[in-house]
């Protein structure tokens, strides 16, 4: 080196004062990149160090620890989900955490939604690095601070954390928050998710991590803003305060800790955890086969309309190394809410690991820390901070997917598994969100908690369960549909009752999905979304010779009050979408059926809305399912004997279900047969049928075939470069309709020679 | 030594290749994408996802629609097992899924023993009779 270190102090200095002017002229604290891109646990501090040394050998003592703050962190969740009163609190969509002094979070509760465990320590380091020394703010003990903005760290704005500092004799130690799926934030839509949102300023309250609480109160004058920002002021309040009670809690039982063992034990447990975890997942990495898994799934709407929009994966796994590259996925959509920023889809990866694949790992960062993610720039997995995101589940869920199928290519080799291997688990929110003035005259906007009824993918020797969990929560709850209807204007008339015939098939099939019809009762006031993708094409897929799921779509039912039919002639309603829709029961009524972006809908009394919780993927090849099996699904009502015969091919005695064993095999052994005739060599198969560009008649978003240098934006003609794609904007398909009316009457009008009554320009 | 790598592919580390793990078929190298060594039918959606409601009278009807989407059935050419099934873009060129590292997965395989049948991991069933009291 030839430069002499008085340079470099003058260099230091320089680049103090710079810093310095900056930090005092920023005019505005917006999302961080610094913090935003950053999901690894941050490096190993001096005092860190210095703790681990004096304690790491005492393998007790940090066992011991660990096992207390995790007993904390899941008491003060249940705490939130016994106290909450939103009804993703009741339901579990909820975590409790304890964030190290870094900010990153080291212990999270077992149960509840495991994407903010990946999510929440970004609001802490916006904290840190700026209301810390900020003399109007500062840090406290005592103080909370509350944020929900997706930008800057989280899932969706529908999701308020509360986070609080915790301090040992006026030293700063660790942090702890508490997050909930609240629901209302004062959208334009009710319920905190709208799918209308063609702004981030459609989306309703966006908080950037703020201090609401002084000396463990919620200051009033700040409380009343929130609450008159929001359609559910009562539920505001009331969340806030369960959410710092449960933090309190944790500050407490962290503070036992710290009156027993000392500061210097806990952050040594801290790190001691945070590092022995990561060292356990690069070990576990190294143990799967070094290759590339290739998936991609695709979305079959914007929820606005109906499009193909392609989330696309290439999983590397070298050594002790595993990237999950996005290339090739589609642009961010400029006007449409169903983008994510970085973290959401980050996180959801995560949650794959800590649900499906690693889930003995104690819950926090570290199990997700050492993974690589590569995501276009400006795409709908990494979209940028003028993209809106309420419904950014939609792509996240995909991402959850395409890290499913991939890994599980992975692990079937691997000698040591912790979970089975697993087809994709059904990943979208089929379910009612719902708004309105209820029968106590309440306004309200959520929705309802059968969103947790997803069915569970097949597992590589056992059938997948139906309606089992959400693929964002392995504990979660459905709730009971009474206690709701005591708060809601309308009944669930059909609920629970699987829907025959739409099981993703496979020598294990995928647990299933069951029907909801819901009618509102009790209110003129009253109505209904749904928000998810898959009424076209599924969006997820099968394994191994397992198929996907069918498609899902709205059915409903108009100009009928079928409270009436219920009270004057019982016999005419039926209990299912398919007796409903093909017989038309209703006279004079109007049925019809919609893709599952169905925007806010005022309902009237006794009208239908019917929709299915989707199935699991299958696996394996159907005709090596075992026949007893099929049997019992028949049994049950999840197929008909004439589907199983179709699917399986299980020669059976459709009144008395005996399989003849003999005639199955024969059956079978012919349909291999079969398919070695009509089966095409793959090079042939190409040839015939891989076209070079995406279907001209389709909009269709992202990279096609292996060509990453370009992305479709809607058409063939719109080609981006992905690096840059720029803005895309929809056109709104009520204004898309209106053209098409307009220049069928301009037809009509020039056929009859009938004029516009008013043809001035 | 062979590899079990999915259900119904495994790979001679010897010989380099994909081989059937149910009629012993050799499917092509090991070094290559094991689909191009099978059979490929393009499936209508309706034979697997049938339009529970009236497809004549309706739009959406829980089949998929089949100019949105392609069901890609890969079968063994020996068997005709259906070994993988790829849900595709329309017209879209089916997915080199897993391209493996050969050389690697023979270091790594030279330090374990052979398995006949894959691991499936911890049980977590609950042994009833023990907590039944
Ligand atoms: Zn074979």
């Amino acid at each position: 080196m030839n430069k002499k270190s008085t340079d470099i102090e003058v260099d230091t200095q320089d680049q103090k004062l710079v810093a310095k002017f900056l930090k005092e002229t920023t005019l505005f604290l917006g999302p961080d990149p610094e913090i935003m891109r950053d999901h690894t646990i941050l490096p190993c501090t001096e005092h860190e160090a210095e703790c681990l040394e004096k304690y790491a050998d005492d393998a007790y003592l940090m066992s011991s620890i660990r096992d207390r703050l995790s007993a904390a962190a899941d008491e003060g969740y249940e705490m939130v989900e016994q106290m909450g009163a939103a009804p993703g609190a009741k339901w579990g969509d909820v975590i409790t955490g304890i964030y190290s002094k870094s900010g990153d979070l080291t212990i999270g509760s077992a149960g509840g939604v495991l994407i903010f465990s990946a999510l929440v320590h970004h609001p802490i380091k916006f904290i840190i690095k700026n209301w810390v020394d900020e003399p109007t703010v500062g840090v406290s003990e005592g103080d909370g601070f509350i944020h929900n903005d997706s930008r800057y760290g989280n899932v969706h704005n529908t999701d308020q954390s509360m986070i609080l500092p915790v301090f040992h004799e006026g030293e700063l130690v660790c942090w702890v928050a508490s997050t909930v799926h609240e629901g209302e934030n004062g959208a334009i839509e009710p319920g905190g998710m709208p799918s209308m949102a063609e702004t981030p300023f459609d989306e309703g309250l966006k908080m950037s991590p703020f201090k609401v609480v002084e000396k463990y109160q919620i200051k009033r004058d700040i409380l009343t803003f929130l609450q008159n920002s929001v359609r559910e002021p009562k539920l505001q309040y009331e969340d806030m305060k369960v959410k710092l009670f449960a933090c309190m809690r944790l500050e407490k039982r962290i503070k036992e800790v710290l009156s027993s063992d000392g500061p210097e034990a806990l952050t040594a447990c801290l790190r001691y955890t945070n590092e022995s975890v990561m060292t356990e997942v690069r070990r576990r990495i190294t143990e799967w086969p070094d290759m590339t898994v290739r998936t991609y799934v695709t979305m079959d709407s914007t929820l606005r309309e109906n499009a193909l929009i392609k989330v696309n994966v290439a999983v590397i796994k070298k050594g002790d190394r595993l990237i999950f590259d996005f290339t090739g996925s589609s642009p961010e959509i400029t006007n449409r809410a169903i983008n994510t920023a970085l973290p959401g889809a980050k996180g959801m990866i995560a949650q794959a690991f800590l649900n499906h694949i690693w889930p003995d790992l104690p819950r926090g960062q570290a199990a997700f820390s050492p993974i690589e993610v590569i995501t276009p720039n400006c795409s709908i997995v990494d979209a940028s901070v003028n993209a809106p995101n309420s419904q950014s589940l939609m792509s996240i869920f995909c991402c959850f997917t395409v890290a499913q199928h991939a890994a599980a290519k992975f692990l079937y080799s691997v000698p040591q598994k912790y979970t089975r291997v697993l087809s994709p688990w059904f990943n979208m929110i089929n379910t009612f969100i719902w708004g309105g003035v209820n029968q106590h005259g309440e306004t309200l906007g959520n929705l309802c908690a059968d969103l947790n009824g997803m069915g569970g993918g097949a597992r590589m020797n056992l059938d997948g369960e139906h309606a089992l969990a959400p693929i964002f929560a392995s504990m979660a709850d459905i709730g009971e549909q009474e206690m709701n209807e005591e708060e809601v204007p309308f009944l669930q008339l059909v609920s629970k009752k699987m829907t025959t015939n739409t099981q993703a098939p496979g020598k294990y099939r995928g647990g299933m999905g069951y029907t909801m019809i819901v009618s509102t009762k009790d209110s003129d006031q009253w109505g209904f979304m749904t928000t998810a993708v898959g009424s076209k094409t599924p969006a997820i897929q099968g394994l191994f010779g397992g198929y996907a799921c069918g498609s899902y779509p709205l059915c409903k039912v108009e100009d009928v009050d079928v409270y009436d039919v219920l009270l004057n002639n019982p016999g005419q309603f039926k209990h299912s979408i398919p007796e409903i829709m093909n017989e038309e029961p209703f006279d004079n009524a109007k049925y019809s059926t919609h893709h599952m972006g169905l925007g806010f809908d005022l309902s009237k009394r006794g009208e239908l809305y019917m929709i299915s919780q989707g199935s699991g993927g299958g696996y394996g090849d159907p005709y090596e399912r075992d026949p007893a099996l099929v049997i019992q699904d028949i049994e049950e009502s999840l197929i008909t004997p004439e589907w199983a015969m179709k699917i399986y091919k299980v020669v059976l005695d459709e009144d008395t279900l005996i399989v003849d064993q003999e005639e199955t095999k024969k059956l079978r052994n012919k349909e291999r047969e079969i398919r070695k005739k009509q089966g095409v060599p793959y090079a042939k198969f190409v040839k015939q049928h891989v076209q070079q560009e995406p279907p001209a008649d389709i909009p269709f978003y992202g990279s096609w075939n292996s060509d990453y240098d370009v992305v479709y934006a809607g058409s063939r003609d719109d080609k981006r470069d992905p690096k840059n794609p720029g803005p895309i904007y929809i056109t709104n398909p009520r204004d898309v309709r209106i053209a098409e009316l307009e220049s069928e009457l301009d037809a009509v009008r020039a056929q009859s020679g009938i004029q516009a009554t008013d043809t001035r320009k | 030594m062979k590899v079990l790598m999915t259900e119904y592919l495994r790979i001679d580390l010897d010989d380099e290749n994909w081989e059937c793990r149910v009629c012993d078929h050799v499917v092509g190298p090991a070094r290559g994408n094991y689909k191009e060594g099978l059979l490929v039918h393009h499936r209508d959606p309706a034979d697997i996802h049938p339009p529970v409601i009236d497809r004549d009278k309706y739009r959406f009807t829980f089949c998929p629609d089949g100019d949105w989407v392609n069901i890609l059935e890969f079968y063994c050419p020996n068997c005709g097992t259906q070994m993988e099934v790829e849900y595709a873009l329309p017209g879209h060129a089916p997915l080199y899924d897993m391209e493996v590292d050969l050389d690697a997965l023979k270091e790594q395989w030279s330090h374990r023993e052979e398995m006949l049948e894959p691991s499936t991991g911890p049980d977590v069933s609950v042994d009833r009779h023990q907590h039944n009291h």
